[in-house]
């Protein structure tokens, strides 16, 4: 055995890898609640490819074929259902846990230097992952699927001047047909997929070679002891794969949960007018996107056309999303975690966190005036938390930071 | 020259050369992926124009048939419906069609059609794409005691008149296509041609 591992060793750097990233990969001693996401999002990542491997078995990219090749999954494929309803259900927690993965970042200022790139290749991933997650609900080919699709693919129609054959060449046709589906399916199965996984080995690349951050987002490479390893690490093999087991039990238990007594989640997770094949000629009585995207749609509707044009509301959608990019840039606070900031911070994140909820709540509800008129107050405040941040974050009275991490 | 010295700008001439015509290579490569994904000759030969006998279509009623993939309503609408649609101008972002792009010249017309009675229109919201419901019955209790008959959109809640005009405040900015159509006899419409264009 011995001798084998040195055969490798010699040809690919098993062990040096094995120690670089796990057993004497330190990793500051405090971490807690919000460190399980990262390796459950990675679960998460592995449990789609793998159901959508044997999904994609049955499951055929045509028009006419799409939604009774998904009925037959669930009625005629043995173990078909339990496949099907684990990937519809894996969709749902992978938005779970990125958002409360994200989150994590933010109140302990995770993305601040010298994390910037994991950062963004976070939100690279984020952006990619909500790509997936629309083209692969295009797949099932009921009502919810296309005119869902319809309505998206349009917003790109509305960009100025080249809008009109954007959204042609997104859909390969003039009307969302066979040719969009088939194209679906092969960003859904290969393109996106592939991409993702690039970018999580980039996002891990870059934060072992900056280390985590932490709650008290106190920097454990500053002190070293004797030993070269910082005062306040512990190597992430054995303590954090066993934290991070214990993570994945519970989340599993929950996962189970939700796919043996609730898959459809009340209409949450698989929407009612999806078990309707599409119809080009029928919009559905009630149409809202899957609750993860709903935030946005909220904003997209929140804006009423300016001079004839819908892009003012599409182009605020965007930045909603891309506008997590400049984080690291708009904080200038000189504490990162929440457990130092003062209560400038504090305000404003909560504000945030009210007005995203609140606007996912909004996006699913049909619009009414009133409705209307609060999801554009939200819209404010989420942007407010953004661009007003250099300034709220620089005049507050953060708290002295400790030089090592607390217990 | 000493064999020490480098000429880097030799060396950087043939890197420059060498990446632009890497580039040059890496887009004409490119070139023809991205045209794949554009509509196939099969897409572009689809979307025949349609046949459709509007005799059979009760007063009020409205008929759905598909063209080039996308519905097209013909409404036979009754006195009533055409007295109430003129009597809310007012409430409209373009009552007289002036948007050139929205309809052929030939219905260019309060009512929107060749025929005031049958109204032939794209039912595709211009806001983002979804199909309106029709709601033809007036004052109803969720749109109001106002409302004249018409179409509301489910997705964001567009509304257009009885001649497909939407109204003010809707969030799609123009009123819904009248796509090019010719009367054939009195009872048949092509959908897909213009009139006076030999069918
Ligand atoms: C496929 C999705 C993702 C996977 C598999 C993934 C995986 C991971 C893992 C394993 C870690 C280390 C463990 C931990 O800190 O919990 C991590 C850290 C991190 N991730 Fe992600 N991640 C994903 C998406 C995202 C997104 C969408 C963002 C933000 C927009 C993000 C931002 C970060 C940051 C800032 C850290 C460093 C946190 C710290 O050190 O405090 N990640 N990620
Ligand atoms: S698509 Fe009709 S209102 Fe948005």
């Amino acid at each position: 055995m011995e001798k084998l591992l040195n055969w490798v060793d010699e040809r690919f750097p098993l062990t040096a890898s094995y120690k670089a990233h796990l057993s004497e990969y330190y990793a500051p001693k405090n971490f807690n609640f919000w460190y399980f996401f990262g390796s459950l999002a990675m679960l998460v990542l592995v449990i789609q490819i793998v159901t959508g491997i044997f999904l994609t078995m049955h499951y055929k990219p045509d028009a006419q074929m799409a939604f009774a090749s998904v009925e037959y999954i669930m009625r005629d494929v043995d173990f078909g259902w339990l496949i099907r309803y684990i990937h519809s259900t894996g969709a749902s927690m992978f938005f779970v846990v990125v958002y409360l993965h994200m989150f994590r970042g933010l109140i302990y200022g995770s993305y601040r230097r010298p994390r910037e790139l994991i950062w963004v290749f976070g939100v690279t991933i984020y952006l990619v992952l909500m790509g997936e997650a629309f083209m692969g609900y295009l797949l099932p080919w009921g009502q919810m699927s296309y005119w869902g699709a319809q309505v998206i693919v349009n917003l790109f129609a509305t960009v100025p001047f080249i809008g009109e054959d954007l959204s042609v060449l997104i859909r390969g046709d003039y009307v969302i047909g066979d040719a969009t589906l088939n194209r679906f399916f092969a960003f859904h199965v290969i393109a996106l997929p592939l991409v993702l996984l690039g970018l999580v080995v980039a996002h891990l690349v870059a934060l072992h070679e900056v280390g985590s951050n932490n709650p008290d987002g106190v920097e454990i490479k500053k002190l070293k002891g004797e030993d070269g390893h910082p005062l306040d690490g512990i190597p992430f093999h054995p303590y954090y794969t066993v934290k991070d087991i214990l993570g994945v039990v519970v989340f599993l238990i929950v996962f189970a949960a939700i796919v043996f007594f609730a898959p459809e989640m009340g209409g949450y997770f698989l929407e009612a007018n999806n078990f309707i094949p599409a119809d080009s000629l029928k919009t559905p009585e009630h149409i809202a996107p899957v609750w993860y995207f709903t935030p946005y749609y909220a904003i997209l509707r929140a804006i009423p056309p300016i001079l004839g044009s819908q892009f003012p509301g599409v182009a605020a959608m965007g930045v909603s999303v891309l506008i997590f990019f400049a984080l690291p840039w708009l904080d200038k606070s000189p504490v990162k975690s929440i457990r130092y900031r003062g209560p400038k911070f504090k305000i404003a994140l909560t504000l945030f966190v009210i007005a995203f909820v609140g606007l996912g709540v909004l996006g699913i509800l049909p619009s009414t005036p009133l409705y209307t008129v609060l999801a554009q107050i939200l819209s404010v405040v989420y942007f407010a938390f953004f661009l007003l941040m250099p300034w709220y974050t620089k005049n507050d009275s953060t708290k002295p930071v400790p030089e090592r991490v607390t217990q | 020259m000493s064999d020490k010295s480098v000429d880097t700008s030799k060396r950087r001439f043939l890197v420059t050369m060498a990446s632009a015509a890497g580039g040059a290579a890496t887009l004409a490569v490119t070139a023809p992926l991205i045209m794949s994904m554009m509509p196939s000759a099969r897409a572009k030969a689809a979307g025949a124009p349609v046949e459709v006998d509007i005799s059979k279509i009760e007063p009020g009623m409205l008929l759905a048939v598909e063209w080039r993939g996308k519905p097209v309503w013909v409404v036979n609408r009754t006195k009533e419906m055409l007295e109430l649609m003129a009597k809310h101008d007012g409430k409209l972002t373009d009552s007289a069609s002036e948007n050139a792009a929205q309809q052929p010249d030939y219905c260019k017309n309060p009512h929107r059609s060749i025929k005031p009675e049958y109204l032939i229109v794209v039912g595709i919201c211009t806001h983002l794409g979804c199909s309106p419901t029709f709601r033809k019955e007036v004052g109803p209790a969720d749109l109001g005691t106002d409302w004249p008959g018409g179409w509301f959109c489910p997705c964001h809640g567009s509304r257009f008149d009885l001649a497909a005009r939407v109204f003010n405040g809707s969030p799609a900015p123009t009123n819904m296509v009248i796509p090019p159509h010719q009367y054939l006899s009195d009872s048949k419409v092509l959908i897909g041609v213009d009139q006076g264009v030999a069918a």
